[in-house]
Formats: C-alpha cells, sequence, structure tokens
C-alpha cells in the first residue's frame, strides 16, 4: 500500500514539521513495515505555472514534426509578453491549458532550464510532461490541464508535484491498512492525536426502491450495497487532485467512474464495482457458477467459471468475478465525442456496487483464474463488513460532485445479520504474555485505541472492530497491547530449562562421521536431492532395482528433475565434474544427507492417514505411527567420490593417485567413526567397476546387513557422467551402520611382557580375497595374537599367473608371561595352519 | 724403569730441574692451546703427555731423588702434569663443541619446504554453522530435534495454524509430493496428482520437528530444530530452493515474550561475541505465532555506528545499524491444542532463521551459489569448525 503524507494528514493531524521518515519511524515502531519513503518533487523548483497556448505554428523543416509556440503565462514572466516556447507533442491546439517551466527553474533529476537555442528557435522553457514532472512514467505528450485553471498561477501546487509517499508491505493480518483509512488509524494511535474517520459519514437507511439484488449465496456474501445515480456527464474528467492521489498511490487513472470506486477503495478499504446501469439486464444476483459457464473480464480475458466461483450475474448470466474483477459486458463505457455534433456519448448511469464477499471464496477463485486485483487482495485478507454502505455513499457524493450525477433514492442493503464478535480475555493476560506489567488501565486504553470495545474488571469482554478480522483470540488482543507498548520496550530475561543432556548419540555420530571424513582430505558438499529419471539407467542399475523407485514431485523446478534422489552419487558426480571443470584435479568430496524410498504398492497414503485429522486436537499415537508409517522410508546415507591424487607429488619423492582402495578405506573411516565393524567383501553393483566393487556390511543383533558399496567407478558411468578416469565412489546407508555401532568400548589389557614377532607370507589361489586369509590367520592365532597386519602382495612370474604371495606381520604377546619360542612358533604354525585350511594357502618360503 | 740411585745427585739430574719442568709444562700447554682440531689435540696429547713427553720421564726420575728432594719434586712435577692434563679436558671439550656445532650445520633443512602431502578436506560451512548454534543452546539445557525432509501436509502447515487456503500452501511456495506408489521407473509418464492430493510436501520450515517434539514429550519442552527446507525459488544470488534453517521452540509454564527476547540477545552474543550485541523485535505476523514478530541483530561490524555516518559506511547492514535475522514470537496457542498442549498451563516461544543468510553475513558470502556448488575452494578455508 502506497500512502501519501499529504493524504494521510487530512485524517490526522500531524506534528508540524514531521517528515516522511519520521513517520515511517513511528509507523514501524506500531509493526507496519515501510519498505520506502520516496520524496516527490525532491530538487524540483519553479517557476512552474499554468500557460495558454496563443499560437501555434508547425515546423517541418525538422526529421520530425515540431511546434513554436506562444503561450501566455500571465505575468510570471516579468513581462507579461506571450512565452516562446519549441514543443516536440502534438497532443494539444490553440486556446489549451499546459503547464510551463521557465528559464531559472530546476526540474527533478537536476535538469535546469534556461532559454536556449533549438530547432532553430530560442525557446523561453519548456511545455511538460508528466513525465518531465515526475508525476508519471507518461511519456505521451505534455499535460493539457482543465481549462479553469488560471494563466500564470503556480503549477507545483496546482499539481500536488511536492509529497512524500510511504511505502508499506502489510501483512496478511493487517488488511485494514490496505487503506488510508487504516493507516490513519496507526498514525493517530501512534502520534497520540485523534482520528478523522472517513468512514464515518451519514448514510441513507435501507428502502425498497434500491438496484433490485437477490443473494443466493449468503455465505459467499453476507452484504451486498447497491446505490444508483443517473445523469452523469460522459465527458467529466477526473479532478487533478484526484488524478494525483491515484498516481501517487501507484493507480493509473482511467475515467471519472472507475477513478471514484478506486479511490474510495484507497481510502476506505472497501472495493466496490461501477456498473452501466443501461447495460445491466434486470435484478444483480450473487451465486457459486455454473458448470460451462464463461465470462469475458474487464481484462478481456474469456473465462471458464468452476462451480466453486462466486460470480455477479444478471438475467443474462454472470456478469462479474465477485471480489476480483468485472465483466466486459456491463462495463462503464470510455467517452466519445462525435466529430460532426461534439456531443460527448458514454455511461450516463451508474449502478455503484459494495459488497462484502466471503475471503475464501475470493481467494480460491483469484487462485484459480490467476488474477490478483486490488479488490482479490482486499477481500482475501479481509474487508471491513461494515464499510460497504458508508463507501456506497462516498462514491455517489462523488460522483454527483464530481460528474453533475443526481443521486436516486433508492438504497438497497442485502445483509445477512451476524452479531459483533468478542473475545473474552483476563485483564493481566498481555502482561503474562509479554512478562511486563501493564496493567488493567493500559491494557483497556490501549484496545480502545484499536477500536475495540472493552468491559469488565480482572475478566475483560473485548467487542471487537468489524475491521478487524484477525482479532480473535486472547493472544490477538495481547499482541495489539504490546505493540502499542512498543516491542522496543520488552525487557530481556532468560528461562530456565531442565539441565539438558547434550546430543543424541546419533547426533554426536554425524558430526565424527563428518569430521573423520574431513580429516581423511575429503570436503563436503550439500547437493539438492533432485534427480532425473535417466539418472538410473546412466548409473547402469538393474531395471528392478529399488533406487530406480522414486518419490516424485508434484511441481518440480526443472522438468527434467522431478524425483528425489535414492542414492547420494548423481550429486557427487555433479559436483566432482564442477570441480574438475574449473581446474581442480585432486578433488575428494563427501556428503552425508537422506534419501527417499516410495512406500510399496499398497501401502496406506498419507493423505488417507490425515484424512481424519484436525487442528482443533491433539492426533492419536496410532494416527501419529500410521501417518509415519505412510510417509517415505527417509534413510540417512554417506557417500564420497574421489579423483586425481591421494597424496601430491612433492620434494619428498612421488605422490600416489587415489585408488578403488582409497574409496574402501573411506567405508572404514565411516564405520570407525560410529564405532561399528564394517566387513568389506567382494561385490558387483551397477556404478561401480566389476571388478573392483567392494560390497560393505555390518552386523545388527546378530545379522549381517548390506548396507552400501566402495570401490572404483564403471568406466561407463564415469563416461556417462564426464567423470575423470579412474575415479572411485562409496556410498553406504549411515543409519544402518550406525545401528551396527555405538557400544562402549571395554578397555583392552595392556601387557608389559616383550612383543613376538613372526612374519608370514602365504601364496593363494589370486582370486583369494585377502580378508579372508587374514581371518583365517586370526581365528587360528588365537589369543597371544596382539596384531596382525600385511605389509606386503606380491604378484609375478615366480608364482604364476594366477597366485599371489601375501606376507604378513603377526605380533604375539601373553598377558601374564613372556613367550617362549615354543609357543610363538606354535601359534604361528597353527594360524597357517587354519589359512591353508580355508584357503588353499601355502607358506612360501622367507 | 730404573732401579733408585741414592748416590745420585739431584743437582746433576737435569730433567727436574724447576726451570725445565715449568718450560715442557709450558710448551705443553702452548701446544694444546695451539690445536686446531681434535687430532692436533691428539698429537700435542701424545707428544706431552706419552710416555716419552718431556713430563713423564722428569716424573720418572723423581724416584731417583734423594729422599729429602722427592717431594719437592713430587710436587712440581704433578702440578705440571694436573695443569696439563686439566688443559687437554677444557681444549677437548672445547673442540668437540665445535665440531658438533659444525656437523649439525651441515646437516641443515630448508625449513620453508612445504609439507601438505596431502590434500586438504574441510566441512561445509552450512553444517558447522549449524553445528556451532546448536552448540550454544545444547550449552542452555536444550535438545537438538530432527525430523524427515518429505514430510506430512498435517505436520507441516495444518497443525501449524495454517489453513487449507493459506497462500503458503500453493505451488508457488511449496513442493508438493506425489502419491504416486509408481511402478519401478515410470519415466515419461507424468503424475496426474493435484495440489495436497498425496498429503505430503517437502517441508518448507523446520516447523513440523518443533510439533513432532510437542507430540513426543511432555513439557516443559526446550527444543532446537536444524534442517534442510524446500521452496520454490530459484537458484541466484540471494535464493535456493534447498535451504537450511535452525528452530528454536520452548514450551513451558509462565514463558514470555521478555524470554524470548532474552534468548534471542544471548544468541546473538554468543554467535557473535562481544558487548553491545543485542536483538529488536518488529511486530510481524506468522499464523503459528501470535503475538508475532520479524527479529534482527544489531551489525555485528559496525555496532550501529555506520547509521547516519556516511564516512564510516558499512556493507554488512548497508549502514542500517541492523541486520535481519529471521522470525519469532509467542507460540500461538492454537498450535499447543493441536500438539494436546493445555494453553491454560503452558505458553512457549519459538523463532527461526535462515542458515545460509546467516553465513552471508557472518562471513562475507558474496553469492548463495557458492554454498550450493561444491567447489572445494569455498568449502575448505571453513576446516573443522566455525
Amino acid at each position: 500500500m502506497r500512502a501519501p503524507l499529504s493524504w494521510l494528514r487530512e485524517y490526522v493531524e500531524l506534528p508540524e514539521g514531521q517528515t516522511g521518515r519520521d513517520v515511517a519511524a513511528k509507523l514501524i515502531a506500531a509493526g507496519l513495515e515501510v519498505e520506502t519513503v520516496e520524496r516527490l518533487g525532491q530538487g524540483l523548483t519553479g517557476p512552474l505555472v499554468v500557460g495558454k497556448v496563443l499560437a501555434v505554428e508547425e515546423l517541418t523543416e525538422f526529421k520530425k514534426p515540431i511546434r513554436w509556440c506562444q503561450v501566455d503565462v500571465g505575468d510570471a514572466n516579468g513581462t507579461g509578453e506571450p512565452q516562446n516556447l519549441i514543443c516536440g507533442a502534438r497532443n494539444f491546439a490553440v486556446g489549451d491549458k499546459v503547464v510551463v517551466v521557465l528559464p531559472g527553474a530546476e526540474l527533478p533529476g537536476g535538469f535546469k532550464i534556461s532559454a536556449r537555442k533549438t530547432y532553430g528557435r530560442v525557446s523561453e522553457g519548456m511545455i511538460c510532461s508528466a513525465a518531465e514532472l515526475g508525476m508519471s512514467e507518461d511519456h505521451d505528450g505534455i499535460i493539457v490541464l482543465p481549462p479553469e485553471h488560471e494563466v500564470g498561477s503556480d503549477a507545483i501546487e496546482l499539481l500536488e508535484l511536492v509529497d512524500e509517499v510511504l511505502d508499506i508491505a502489510v501483512t496478511p493480518d493487517r488488511s485494514y491498512c490496505l487503506s488510508m483509512r487504516g493507516l490513519a488509524r496507526e498514525a493517530a494511535t501512534a502520534y497520540g492525536v485523534p482520528l478523522r474517520d472517513p468512514a464515518l459519514i451519514d448514510t441513507p437507511a435501507a428502502n425498497e426502491h434500491g438496484p433490485a439484488v437477490e443473494v443466493a449465496d449468503p455465505v459467499g456474501c453476507d452484504r451486498f450495497t447497491a446505490r444508483a445515480v443517473h445523469g452523469v456527464r460522459p465527458e467529466a474528467r477526473s479532478p487533478i487532485w484526484l488524478r494525483r492521489r491515484l498516481e501517487k498511490a501507484g493507480m493509473r487513472p482511467i475515467s471519472l467512474a472507475v477513478d471514484i470506486t478506486n479511490y474510495v477503495m484507497l481510502e476506505l478499504g472497501q472495493p466496490l464495482h461501477a456498473y452501466d446501469r443501461s447495460r445491466l439486464r434486470g435484478t444483480i444476483g450473487v451465486r457459486r457458477a455454473e458448470a460451462g459457464e464463461k465470462i469475458t473480464t474487464l481484462d478481456g480475458a474469456v473465462r471458464e467459471l468452476d462451480p466453486e466461483d462466486l460470480v455477479i450475474t444478471d438475467e443474462r448470466g454472470p456478469i462479474g468475478l465477485a471480489g476480483v474483477m468485472g465483466g466486459a459486458e456491463t462495463e462503464i463505457a470510455d467517452a466519445e465525442q462525435d466529430a460532426e455534433t461534439g456531443e460527448v456519448a458514454g455511461t450516463r448511469e451508474i449502478v455503484v456496487e459494495a459488497a462484502h464477499f466471503d475471503p475464501v471464496a475470493v481467494a480460491r477463485t483469484a487462485r484459480r483464474h490467476r488474477l490478483v486485483s486490488e479488490a482479490s487482495k482486499r477481500f482475501e485478507r479481509g474487508v471491513d463488513p461494515q464499510a460497504a454502505s458508508a463507501a456506497a455513499q462516498r462514491a455517489v457524493d462523488l460522483l454527483v460532485l464530481l460528474a453533475g450525477a443526481s443521486a436516486e433514492a433508492g438504497v438497497t442493503e442485502v445483509v445477512t445479520p451476524g452479531g459483533p464478535r468478542t473475545v473474552a480475555m483476563a485483564a493481566d493476560h498481555p502482561d503474562r504474555v509479554a512478562g511486563v506489567e501493564y496493567g488493567r488501565e493500559t491494557v483497556v486504553r490501549r484496545l480502545q485505541q484499536v477500536g475495540c470495545d472493552v468491559y469488565g474488571s480482572d475478566e475483560l469482554t473485548v467487542t471487537v472492530p468489524s475491521w478487524r478480522p484477525d482479532l480473535n483470540d486472547p493472544n490477538d488482543l495481547a499482541e495489539e497491547v504490546i505493540r502499542l507498548e512498543g516491542y522496543e520496550n520488552l525487557p530481556s530475561t532468560l528461562p530456565r530449562p531442565p539441565a539438558g543432556r547434550g546430543l543424541t548419540e546419533s547426533q554426536r555420530a554425524h558430526r565424527r562421521v563428518g569430521r573423520a571424513l574431513a580429516g581423511e582430505g575429503y570436503s563436503e558438499v550439500l547437493s539438492y536431492p533432485f534427480v532425473g529419471p535417466g539418472v538410473f539407467d546412466r548409473l547402469l542399475l538393474a531395471a528392478d532395482d529399488r533406487a530406480r523407485r522414486t518419490v516424485r514431485i508434484v511441481n518440480p523446478l526443472s522438468d527434467e528433475e522431478p524425483r528425489l534422489r535414492t542414492t547420494l552419487l548423481p550429486g557427487l558426480f555433479a559436483a566432482l565434474r564442477r570441480n574438475e571443470g574449473r581446474g581442480a584435479q585432486n578433488v575428494a568430496l563427501f556428503e552425508t544427507g537422506l534419501v527417499f524410498h516410495p512406500r510399496a504398492d499398497g501401502t496406506v497414503a498419507v493423505a488417507d492417514a490425515s484424512a481424519g485429522l484436525s487442528a482443533e486436537r491433539r492426533p492419536s499415537s496410532e494416527e501419529i505411527a500410521a501417518l509415519d508409517a505412510a510417509l517415505p522410508v527417509q534413510p540417512r546415507h554417506a557417500a564420497v567420490v574421489l579423483s586425481g591424487a591421494r597424496e601430491l607429488d612433492g620434494w619428498w619423492g612421488k605422490g600416489r593417485q587415489a585408488l578403488w582402495a582409497d574409496a574402501v578405506e573411506s567405508a572404514r573411516t565411516v564405520a570407525r567413526a560410529v564405532g561399528a565393524e564394517l566387513r568389506v567383501t567382494r561385490g558387483a553393483y551397477g556404478p561401480w567397476h566389476p571388478g573392483r566393487c567392494a560390497a560393505l556390511s555390518v552386523v545388527v543383533d546378530g545379522e549381517e546387513q548390506h548396507v552400501g558399496h566402495a570401490g572404483e567407478l564403471h568406466p561407463r558411468v564415469i563416461k556417462a557422467f564426464g567423470l575423470p578416469a579412474g575415479s572411485g565412489a562409496m556410498e553406504l546407508d549411515l543409519d544402518a551402520v550406525e545401528r551396527a555401532g555405538g557400544r562402549l568400548v571395554t578397555a583392552p589389557a595392556v601387557s608389559a611382557f616383550p612383543v613376538a614377532t613372526q612374519d608370514v607370507a602365504l601364496v593363494v589361489g589370486s582370486d583369494v580375497p585377502a580378508a579372508e586369509v587374514e581371518a583365517a590367520l586370526r581365528e587360528g592365532a588365537g589369543e597371544l595374537l596382539e596384531s596382525l597386519r600385511l605389509f606386503d602382495l606380491y604378484t609375478g612370474e615366480q608364482l604364476g599367473g594366477d597366485a599371489k604371495s601375501l606376507a604378513y606381520a603377526l605380533r604375539f604377546r601373553a598377558a601374564d608371561r613372556t613367550l617362549t619360542a615354543e609357543e610363538v612358533g606354535a601359534a604361528r604354525e597353527a594360524a597357517v595352519a587354519v589359512a591353508a585350511e580355508r584357503t588353499g594357502a601355502e607358506l612360501r618360503g622367507v | 724403569m730404573s732401579a733408585p740411585n741414592k748416590s745420585y745427585d739431584p743437582v746433576e739430574v737435569a730433567a727436574l730441574k724447576p726451570e725445565a719442568i715449568d718450560q715442557a709444562r709450558d710448551e705443553a700447554l702452548s701446544a694444546i692451546a695451539a690445536a686446531g682440531d681434535l687430532e692436533a689435540l691428539q698429537e700435542a696429547k701424545i707428544a706431552h703427555t706419552g710416555d716419552r713427553s718431556p713430563l713423564s720421564l722428569a716424573n720418572r726420575e723423581i724416584g731417583a731423588l734423594p729422599p729429602h728432594a722427592k717431594a719437592e719434586a713430587g710436587k712440581r712435577v704433578g702440578q705440571a702434569r694436573g695443569a696439563v692434563g686439566k688443559a687437554l679436558g677444557a681444549r677437548k671439550e672445547e673442540l668437540e663443541a665445535e665440531r658438533d656445532e659444525r656437523v649439525l650445520v651441515e646437516e641443515a633443512v630448508d625449513v620453508t619446504l612445504p609439507g601438505e602431502r596431502a590434500p586438504r578436506g574441510g566441512r561445509h560451512p552450512l553444517t558447522t554453522l549449524m553445528e556451532r548454534i546448536e552448540d550454544v543452546f545444547v550449552a542452555m539445557g536444550y535438545e537438538v530435534a530432527e525430523g524427515p525432509e518429505v514430510e506430512a501436509e498435517w505436520f507441516n502447515f495444518d497443525a501449524l495454524n495454517i489453513r487449507p487456503d493459506h497462500p503458503a500452501r500453493t505451488m508457488q511456495d511449496t513442493f508438493f509430493v506425489d502419491a504416486g506408489r509408481e511402478p519401478a521407473d515410470g519415466a515419461g509418464t507424468r503424475g496426474g496428482s493435484a495440489v495436497g492430493e498425496s498429503g505430503m510436501v517437502l517441508r518448507t520450515h523446520t516447523s513440523p520437528v518443533q510439533i513432532r517434539s510437542l507430540l513426543d514429550r511432555e513439557p516443559p519442552v526446550y527444543v532446537i530444530c536444524p534442517g534442510k527446507v524446500f521452496r520454490t525459488d530459484e537458484l541466484d544470488a540471494t535464493h535456493t530452493p534447498v535451504f537450511h534453517q535452525v528452530e528454536l521452540l520452548a514450551v513451558d509454564e509462565g514463558l514470555t515474550m521478555a524470554d524470548l527476547k532474552g534468548t534471542l540477545d544471548h544468541m546473538v552474543r554468543a554467535l557473535f561475541g562481544g558487548e553491545g550485541m543485542k536483538t529488536r523485535l518488529r511486530p510481524n505476523y506468522f499464523p503459528f505465532t501470535e503475538p508475532s514478530a520479524e527479529m534482527d541483530m544489531v551489525c555485528y561490524v559496525c555496532r550501529g555506528e555506520s547509521v547516519g555516518n556516511p564516512d564510516r559506511p558499512c556493507r554488512t547492514c548497508s549502514s542500517e545499524g541492523w541486520i535481519e535475522l529471521g522470525g519469532c514470537g509467542m507460540v500461538n496457542p492454537r498450535v499447543l491444542v493441536a500438539c494436546g498442549v493445555d494453553p491454560e498451563k503452558y505458553s512457549g516461544f519459538a523463532f527461526g532463521f535462515g542458515i545460509e543468510r546467516m553465513l552471508m553475513f557472518r562471513h562475507n558470502v558474496e553469492d548463495m551459489r557458492d554454498m550450493v556448488e561444491g567447489d572445494i575452494r569455498f568449502t575448505q578455508p571453513f576446516g573443522m569448525e566455525i
């Protein structure tokens, strides 16, 4: 809502010297969001005067037609002689009144005026357009004033060029502030001065002689006031003051009748509609549309109506979308002058509608037809139903005053009676909400300033004003008191929560995972969860892979990516490619986040599970459980992707490229961080190189559970996603890994007896997993084994093509004694024996 | 060694003449002093303390002296030998120290050589900033609560007093989720689901976690809800469709707006440090709080001193003195009712703000896209904590 300060002052006696910024500060403190204070006419100095065109000579020797004019500006130029002016506009004639800026003046934007030679003549100033004066964007010709304005008089005052405009973003609950009346009320309260309420005007009582109206839907429309005027002079134009107020408020002047309805709406907040009575047929009705009905609205669009749309009708059918936009059929006609007779044709009889429509009905219709109007904006948020009669009267008065119309005596008021709304509230409720002792007296005074009637002492009965549909609960009233007393005056205190337990184990684990991966050189990425359907083919997933079953977004930002991720890999791949594209060579990334799996076919939908819920009561535990069971499964995953060097070349020597092994190790890093034991076995799964893919699993409650994969990516995946050759990746279900971890660590007994070291080299088939050999050695070595480490892997011609040698360092130690050579030897032999039995390992001569 | 010669005249033994002993001592001392390295010192040692050295020879002669002369000569020779031995030791120590120093100098390296052998990692600053905020409240006794990102509309809207016709529930703001139990990879079939048909959305705020917290627990409830949220904004320098929020909810007996204000003040002091950090509340409207407010914090850079001071403009707050933080208010009693909490007995306050925005003004991030793209050059400087 744009509020000119000059207009505001009409209803509120603001202290002298208060600038727009001062008023804005007061309104902001009262809770209005004043976005800008625009200073109109800043830098404008006269002389800027009314002139009368005496003579026009058309100059034709230039590229465009130019006029050489003599304009009477009275004594404003000091001589009384006609002013010689060059003008490029053509929308005026001899005898017209125009606006002339004289030498010595300065226009907005630092444009200094002096007599200067142009088009071969000396132009002693300029005839002004609205744009040049900063009035509007209108560059179409110069301003032609109504004839009644006196030659030589000051046009700065006449055109109200100097003003300040407050642009206010009105929150949905404060609909009354979409009017000068509402803003004036706030300003009056903020300054503690009286309000001259423009809605307090005499209105005649309803009678049976007004326009015929029949409201068939009293829920959609609980009030309909109709008035009529005749004898409207079609040639009558909006006076300057009216046009200027509309322009400053951001509306374009159209025609007198339309300007008047807009003006009254801005003033009182009540949207009005004016019908050309000669175009109306029979009774005006209000009802819901019927299927198949259509309407052409004022904007020229033909709209198919929905049976939920509330419409205004006459006997032919819909003539308006109630509260949203009128129809073209009964529109006020543009004035048209007959060239021969000079007579002006146009609308001569007008029916004014001031109605109150259901906010929800208007909101839905506006949304359905994508048609947001000044009227719908107000009805959607709530209009004062009690303002309708006054608004209609105000429009009639202005039509009489400005259009020479005669008001008809008939007054139609169709009203569905509704009592005043009252709220019961303890007098100290605002105190308890704020934590401040305002006292009953202050509470009552503030509520009265808002427009409430207040009764009672400790328990207050508060009748809320008709323009405040947002005041329904004690807290609504408390807010009014607290904001008028000033949010800035609230004290600052701290509550005392019960002693806390800190983060949960899971929350701690997530932090550890992040730190561990970052410590291993991975950088965290937070990708969007949106993916396209084609991504799963590029990941080489099988047709029946679970990851292909996705949750879909109805209104995605991009039609290319309408689904939610079931894997973190596509986001990481995109980030890897982006980094590479920007010249990064060694990139290791990780992400932890939710993925989304739809529930299986046939399970209950969320919509069905929430059908019986209401905001008026707590849902039962069963209802909550049913909702949760219907939502998609949303496990937290952790994933990495890496390429380039894992260790860098440097003065110390050669570095090392990232390998499949680093990807697998990242899974172990994650598992260690959450205290889980990870099992790594040979795997094969879509995105990974079939020979370099590890399957990851954990044991939960004694059962092995598959949690993910790691290794080098499949060359076709690398190609499809444009990744560097040899890139590796890992992804696992972090929730599942967490379930396997988190137990308290049992401290080991640290023995001070000496260690006995034994190395063994075992030759096994090249397809025997090292993890199996290690497991066998561990089992065979028994309790004396303190640690075991693979320190070398050898393949070579000596061994033949299908064998490899694994060299392990075994460390033995006992808790209570120094081990003898025999004991150590026996343990080593036992280890090798089990390895031989399980994996066919043969001891290689060391 | 010769046997004692009792008839030997000491005067006749030249080697034991005091002058000779003094001379041998002086020669030894100057040779020791002149030794430039340990090898030279070794030679001097052999020459002057070895078996054939003058002092050793003199020492040997003492036995030949008559008893009355023995004591004096013994003393003289002993003193000379002692002085030489001491000088040798001292010089040896000196030369050894010199040698050691030389060797260590030779072993010197260029310690300014770079040492980073593995590329560095880093956690995303949005993650660590959320953790930092969590820590402020955990220290006060709050719990950290989490919830699903695909959420039931009842949790995201209805329970928060956001009615079915509220503008927030349109496709302009909210991502709606298809109810479709689609067959595997139904590519090409667009869902015909209308808004709200499935009853599911991508949560538009972390407020549903507040609702879940209230349903899960008996008051008093003090929770902080960090997390990812979704709105249908296109990505640009100041918007992203996927962003992060931290929301707070406190429900207890007798909580007031003053408590809300104090909690906010504490938070900005904890996050931005120092004296003079405080917040400001401005009335606003949210369906889930009543009264509601917009919250600003004093600009932590200029502390408000750039206001009306064109000589000291502040980029962080555009010389406004205040930085917009987010929304807050007293929990609307209707929300308490929807969660089965008695609004006659309990009251609560809540606030929420965007982490992206806070990261922007706390760390001078110019463009929100930097937080989305995953460029390692952006993330790495933030390290492990923020």
